[in-house]
Formats: C-alpha cells, structure tokens, sequence
C-alpha cells in the first residue's frame, strides 16, 4: 500500500473548467490522494472534527443573525424571541452555544494530542503557530459572543474582561474606555463586540486554511512521531474520510445529547436575567473553557518588586501570567529542546505530560470556585506548575532524558523482532 | 541612495522623501477616523452631572445612584465605623489614604460621616458587595467584591484582595448641608 497516486487527467465539464481554473486537481492532490501516515490513532479525528465544529458555528450563527437584535434594549428580547417564536430558533441558538463549547472541548483534545506526540517540532512550528493564532482568535470571538445575549453573565463578563485593559500602566484607563465606547459596558460595546463577533469567524476560517495548506506541506505527524516515507502512507481518501466521518458521528452523538437533553448544563442560570449595571452575580465565572485561564489571572495577588518597590502590581501580574499562559505556546517548538517527538519514547516527558494535563485540569477546577479558603493558594501552585512545565522542565529534559529506541520505520514495531540489534537510542541533542 | 556629483541626495530621492512622507500622513489621516470612532461619543460624553439629596439617608444606612452608567456608594457612617478608619496605619495601607482624604469634597469640604465613592472594584469592575443591607462587607466592615475576593474597609481603601486602588472618589461638591452635586 502506498499514497503514490497520480492525479487524474480530468475530462469533459470537469477537464474544461480544470484547465482554466484549477481547483478540481488541487481539490483531488489535497483532499483525495493526499498522502496520510497509516498508523493514525483516533486522536488525530479532532482536526477534521474541529474544522466541522467552526463551520457548524459559521452556519448557525448566520442564520441567528436573521433574527437577533444587537441594542442594549432589545438584545435579551431578541434572543427570548429566537427562542419562543422562531422556528426551530431554539434548536439553532441551543446548537450555536454548545456548538462554541464542543468547538473548544476537540481543539483542547487537538493541542493535547500535539503536545503528547510532539507535533510542534520541526518541521511543523509555523503549523503549530497558527493553530495557536486560531486559538487565540477562537476565545476572542467566544468572549465577544457570550457578551451578545445581554444577561447579568454577559455584562459583567464583558466588564471583567475588557478591565484587564486597565492594567496596562499609562494608557491603561485610555484604552478602556475606547474599547467600551463610554465608562462602562452599554450599548456601543455591545454593538462593536457583535461587529467583531461575526467577522472573526471568517479571520479563523483564513488561519485555518493557512494551517492546512502548512500541514500538507509535511503532511501529518504520527503517532511513532517518526518521518514515514511513501510506502507508509496511504491517501485520504477514502481512508480517513470514512474515518473522520465515524468520529464526527460519534462526536454528533454527545453534542445531539448536551442540544437536546442538556442544552444549559455548560451555561450559567444567571445569564437569563437581562443585564443590571448596578448589581453583580455573587459569583463571576466564565465559560468552562476559560477556566484555566481565570484561574491564572487570579492566582497572582500579591505585588511583585524589588527592595519594597513595586515593579508589577498583583493586577498588572495576574493579566500578564493569563495572556502569558497562551503567548508561552507560541514559543513551545523552541522551549522543548528534544528531538524526540512522539512521549512514547520520552520516559521522563511521558509523566510531565501527564502532570501537565492533570494540573490544567486542576486549575480548570479551581477557577469555577470563589477565591476564598485554599482555592487562592491552589491556583497559585497551580499557575507556577504550568508555568514551570514550559519555561524549565521542557528545556532541560531535552539535555538531560534519554529517551527509549525509536523505531527506524513504523512496520518495525508490529514485527517479530529477529535480532535486538535494529534500534539504537538516540542522544537527545 | 543615489547621489549626484556633489555627494548629495538627486532629485528623484527628493520626491521619494516627498512622496512617501505624504502617503504616511494621508494614511494616518484615514486611520484616525477608523480609531477615533470607537471612543465615547458626543451623547455619551454628554451626560451630566446628577443632585443626590442625602436628607432621608440615616447614620448606618447607605444609597446607591447611578453617574455616567456607574453606581456611586453614598454611605451615611456611624461613629464606630469613623472610629475604624481612623485606628488604621496609613502608612501601611496598599493605597495610603486617611479618612479626612477619602471624606473631603472636590472643593475642600469634609464630613467624615459621609463617604462617597464609585461603586466599581479597582480591579476589574466588579460592584462591590456591602452598600446593601445584609449584604457581605468583607472582613474590615466596609465592601466586598465577590469577583475576585476584594476587601475594602470603612473608609473604601483596599486592605486584601487583588485591587490595586481604594476605591475612587469621584468629583462631588455639597450644595447645601443635605445635598450634593456629583459631576
């Protein structure tokens, strides 16, 4: 079995208009022959899955559109309405606000999978550079989204967040307000967040079709984390198309249950009373999948200086940690000095990954609780572990584990081995 | 560069100069609506200054007024919660302010039992918990914001928490012994 397949030579219809503009070749060399390695594990479904769940989001946002109204006075009504009159609007907003969270839940099990296997490493850093470009853009337009219901949850998300701003020293308050369009959250902020809201979708739909067209390049790591040859490959299709299509039916199957049986379990109750200016919920929180993020920016609270001058203050320090979090990824396919891709063969990585996911997870926990009682001290360990993990741990294993043979080709593993002599270990330099 | 005999820049580099410093204003010039667009507009920037009149607000109790879209805490203090803010070390606070300073009117008047302040945490906007009857007031008897875990004392200054600031006075003035302007 080999992906060597020569693009056909299109005839007829088809042939007239591939010789004038050709995007049916392209299309076959791409999503057809493209050659893909044959050891793939389920894992590598949640690409193809997450590119679905961006155009589910896409599809049914257009449509709710059509019927929201974006002014501080009617917002919540047009979304009640969406949901008491339009047909199926109910369906359609049900499916657009857990289609965000699925969309989050398979690119957070994406960059995992990247993280375990090592899929940042070279040559995939540019790959791995927009795939944290497109996240980045991802929780901007999840932020603004939320804002657009106008509930107490979305008003004063809207104020949290956009105040991270007021930390920047100088320009800080400036920038607020200019980012609101007044003092506080009101009706221009709500228009100019829904303007944002509907184009950065087709921003992230751009980064994505630059991440494919970089991932196509190399082609797809695997879970060996070895470069395969040709014979190791096979094409896309009909492959990995039948494959992607049996994942997104079983990932259909948990987002038909959250639409359908528990559509405001992922949500918070509070977000149905429409938006007060004078009153805050007791308790804050946002969407799940910032969580982490939350966590961080809370964890910091005390000043941090030198000879009992402040350099950074705990407000300044805990928006830094927070968007630092994110920015640290960028810099991942340099901070994890190992050759070595796939954890498999990493001993002393394989258990950091772990610690790393349990610790993300932890924080996750940690930043749906009040910050009272030990939480604080929690998030702390919690954010200085994460931060550990990127910034010490990874550049050092690289110098210091040694990492198990790694196989020369992928059908070496699954054979009987005749001699031990095959692999060697490899210095990890 | 090209130059011409005598070591200088040719006419050509002169209209490249020209031509591209021109473009570079023209293109600021087009970017500043783009930009200025999103700050406060005119309506906006048009609200006025509101009259709160404390007559009916008893020692212990507190109201809560709305000034350009954000609450403002009027609090009405007791002699104990004065007493308080005053047994505090100024020097030691986050943000050092004393009583008289949180208490004295844009145009030098101070009454220690009143307290006016802007009801938004300083540290990411939160209105704080405490002008409310049963409502939390932190550990220190003054505001607590729920957000982030805020605690502000009887005078509104910062004593644990994330805030990096007591909470602000805005500009007010008394107009008579019951009433004042704020704005």
């Amino acid at each position: 079995m080999s992906a060597d397949t020569p693009t056909p030579k299109f005839t007829g219809v088809l042939g007239w208009i591939d010789y004038r503009l050709p995007v049916i070749s392209w299309g076959y060399k791409e999503l057809v022959a493209y050659p893909t390695p044959k050891n793939l594990n389920y894992f590598w479904n949640f690409g193809s899955l997450a590119g679905i769940f961006l155009v589910l989001q896409i599809v049914t946002g257009i449509v709710l559109v059509m019927h929201y109204t974006p002014h501080a006075d009617m917002a919540f009504s047009s979304v009640e309405h969406i949901m008491r009159n339009v047909n199926y609007g109910w369906l359609i907003r049900y499916a657009h606000a857990n289609g965000a969270s699925f969309f989050f839940i398979v690119v957070y099990i994406h960059i995992f999978r990247g993280l375990y296997y090592g899929s940042y490493k070279e040559p995939r850093e540019l790959l791995w550079i927009l795939g944290v470009i497109i996240l980045i853009l991802m929780m901007a337009t999840a932020f603004t989204g939320y804002v657009l219901p106008w509930g107490q949850m979305s008003f004063w998300a809207a104020t949290v967040i956009v105040n991270l701003f007021s930390a920047i020293p100088l320009v800080g308050d400036s920038l607020v307000t200019w980012l609101l369009g007044g003092f506080s959250v009101g009706n221009p902020t709500l228009q100019r967040f829904f303007s944002l809201h509907y184009l950065m979708p087709f921003a992230i739909f751009a980064v994505v079709f630059l991440h494919i067209l970089a991932l196509h390049e190399h082609g797809s790591n695997n879970p060996v984390g070895i470069d395969l040859t040709k014979k190791d490959k096979i094409p896309f299709h009909p492959y990995y198309t039948v494959k992607d299509v049996f994942g997104l039916f079983v990932a259909l199957l948990f987002f038909g249950a959250f639409v359908f049986f528990a559509p405001n379990v992922l949500g918070h109750a509070d977000n149905y009373i429409p938006a007060d200016p004078l009153v805050t919920p007791a308790h804050i929180v946002p969407e799940w999948y910032f969580l982490p993020f939350y966590a961080i920016l809370r964890s910091i609270t005390f000043d941090i200086g030198i000879f009992g001058f402040t350099l950074i203050d705990a407000k300044l320090g805990g928006v830094i940690a927070m968007f630092g979090a994110v920015l640290v990824l960028f810099f991942l396919p340099w901070l994890d000095t190992s050759k070595v891709r796939s954890a498999t063969y990493r001993p002393i990585y394989f258990w950091a990954f772990w610690i790393l996911l349990a610790d993300v997870v932890i924080l996750t926990y940690t930043g749906a609780m009040p910050a009272e009682g030990i939480w604080p001290t929690v998030a702390l360990i919690g954010t200085i572990y994460y931060f550990f993990h990127f910034l010490v741990l990874l550049p050092l294993l690289g110098r210091f584990e040694k990492p198990k043979p790694v196989p020369e080709s992928i059908n070496k593993p699954v054979l009987p081995q005749a001699a031990p002599a095959g692999p060697q270990a490899q210095p990890a330099e | 560069m090209a130059t011409d005999a005598a070591g200088g820049g040719n006419r050509r580099d002169f209209l490249q100069i020209v031509g591209w410093t021109g473009f570079g204003i023209g293109v600021a010039a087009v970017a500043w609506p783009l930009v200025h667009q999103m700050n406060p507009s005119a309506d906006v920037l048009a609200l006025a200054s509101i009259d709160v009149d404390l007559a009916g607000v008893e020692p212990g109790m507190a109201i809560t007024v709305q000034w350009r879209g954000k609450p403002v805490f009027i609090r009405h203090r007791t002699e104990d919660e004065i007493a308080q803010a005053e047994a505090v070390d100024v020097a030691a606070l986050r943000d050092p302010a004393t009583d008289v300073e949180r208490t004295t009117s844009a145009d030098g008047t101070t009454r220690q039992p009143w307290l006016i302040q802007i009801g938004i945490c300083t540290h990411l906007g939160c209105v704080p918990l405490g002008n409310k009857q049963g409502e939390p007031k932190g550990d220190y008897g003054g505001w607590f914001c729920p957000c982030h875990g805020s605690h502000y004392d009887t005078a509104g200054r910062i004593r644990r928490g994330p805030a990096p600031r007591n909470l602000d006075i805005p500009p007010f003035v008394y107009t008579s012994d019951t009433e004042i302007t704020i704005g």
